[in-house]
């Protein structure tokens, strides 16, 4: 009986998809693919998830440990607010993002007095934005994981003497790795195909801001065979991404 | 904002208030216009529905490439007035019009800078100073063309850090601080009310942007839809166009 249900569900995933590939004109494609704007942003878009991804983790795994075994009422709002890139709309995040650092913001005031650094329309800012809305993703997956396992090994742990530090690296790290593993395939992904905010927040300028999916809303405005071809793009390094690495991560394989 | 948020409610008003009173005799004119003339045809299409009594115009505004491709994937339209004629050439060349574009409006490119302009650009030539953080259209958009072209008749070369997608942004980016100055057209100077102030320049008078209307082969209501036509080429629609601060023949 499941299946009618679940044939639909992957029917409104897939039959997009498949409109795309076939209004795609595959003699152009190559060309198109191969042109300096799209290997620009190819680039661009796989170096900036990779860091956000990066951040999203170094950030995101103390965050998803201190929300798991933290008590209190304050928890469930903090909570809330960690969510909160999930329900924001992209393009508002990006404002959010540019009234902190922007020149007219607090912190992009201060990084201007201070250091002399604008962080609007660089490649920084692309960073920033992307791990804004993709850093839940790996929060939230982490913390269920914690909550699921409990803390039952790292009591034990301790009160055979090793120091929180070493209960951290040695037990709840690796009782964490499959889900940072999901966890971090969904923060690339999300970042992956960012732009509200990147395009709000970072501009759009080849080589510097302009990411793949910038790159394919700039180039739908003239020629849509192109924008369609990037999308394709997208989305090859999007299945690839998701189909390599996810599955290890959710069967524990890690 | 407010006047174009009254402007829909009247629409929305006037066309309930007909719906229930005329009922058969509802005609609907679906008028696809470039961005940049919001705040004139919503004025305009006011105008028209309190000329022609039933009939309701449907404004459809974006970008003018995007609008092209909206129609030639089949949305339905009567009318098209673009900000370039690029943008109509994409709809002519399918053989979608009835007769000629014809030019009803002319804008001019001016520098966006903020309110008292405390970076001092006066010229064209001054956008090439490297303290200056410079947004511009994409190429691909009427105003990024208009502004590569202001670069080849100058030789001015702009090293902008934002080719932004339309010409509301590159107004944004300058309204909000984060850009010192912004290629813009002079009816959106006039439409930002204060928020920003144009420099205008000389050499502007070589990248003039000419606005063609046209009328739809598709339509199912010729008749309509050039009278709309009409009104923008008369004089109600001259002072509009003007007020907006927009050229006219």
């Amino acid at each position: 009986m499941l299946w009618i249900p679940a044939g639909l569900a992957l029917a409104l995933v897939v039959l997009p998809v498949a409109g795309l590939l076939v209004r795609t004109d595959y003699a152009r494609l190559p060309a198109l693919l191969t042109s300096s704007a799209s290997l620009n942003a190819l680039r661009l878009s796989l170096v900036t998830a990779g860091a956000s991804t990066v951040a999203c983790v170094l950030l995101g795994v103390p965050l998803a440990v201190v929300l798991a075994r933290a008590t209190g009422r304050g928890v469930r709002v903090l909570r809330a607010v960690v969510l909160l890139p999930l329900v924001l709309p992209p393009v508002v995040g990006g404002l959010a993002l540019l009234f902190l650092f922007g020149s007219n913001g607090f912190l992009g005031r201060l990084l201007a007095e201070v250091a002399d650094v604008r962080i609007t329309f660089t490649t920084a800012a692309v960073v920033l934005a992307q791990t804004f809305v993709a850093m839940p993703f790996l929060v939230v997956s982490l913390e269920g994981a914690l909550r699921g396992a409990g803390d039952r090994y790292e009591q034990v742990a301790a009160t055979l003497g090793a120091r929180p530090w070493t209960v951290f690296r040695r037990v709840t790290l690796p009782l964490l790795l499959p889900a940072l593993g999901s966890g971090a395939v969904l923060s690339f992904a999300r970042a992956l195909g960012e732009f509200g905010a990147t395009i709000t927040f970072a501009g759009s300028l080849e080589g510097v801001t302009r990411t793949l999916p910038l790159e394919v809303y700039n180039q739908a405005e003239a020629d849509v065979d192109s924008a369609v071809a990037l999308a394709l793009l997208l989305i090859v390094v999007a299945v690839v991404v998701i189909a390599v690495a996810r599955p290890k991560a959710v069967e524990g394989r890690t | 904002m407010k006047k174009v948020l009254a402007l829909a409610l009247a629409a929305v008003l006037t066309a309930s208030a007909c719906g229930t009173s005329s009922g058969e005799g509802e005609r609907t004119l679906r008028v696809f216009a470039a961005a940049s003339l919001t705040e004139v045809f919503g004025a305009l299409e006011q105008r028209f529905e309190d000329d022609h009594p039933g009939v309701d115009v449907q404004l459809n505004l974006a970008g003018s490439s995007r609008l092209a491709q909206q129609i030639n994937e089949g949305a339905p339209a009567d009318v098209f007035a673009a900000a370039d004629e690029a943008s109509m050439g994409i709809v002519r060349q399918t053989g979608a019009l009835t007769g000629d574009p014809m030019i009803f409006a002319y804008n001019r490119m001016t520098i966006a800078v903020q309110p008292g302009n405390p970076k001092n650009i006066n010229y064209f030539t001054d956008l090439q100073r490297p303290d200056l953080t410079v947004v511009v259209c994409a190429p691909q958009v009427p105003c990024g063309a208009a502004t590569q072209k202001l670069q080849q008749n100058t030789g001015v070369v702009l090293n902008p850090v934002s080719e932004e997608q339309d010409v509301k942004a590159v107004l944004n980016k300058v309204a909000m601080g984060e850009a010192d100055a912004g290629m813009v057209y002079h009816s959106d100077v006039v439409s930002a009310a204060g928020k920003v102030e144009g420099i205008e320049f000389a050499r502007s008078s070589g990248a003039i942007n000419r606005y063609p209307i046209a009328v739809l082969a598709e339509t199912g209501q010729p008749d309509l839809a050039g009278a709309f036509r009409d009104l923008v080429f008369s004089e109600t629609g001259k002072a509009e166009l003007r007020k907006a601060g927009f050229g006219t023949r």
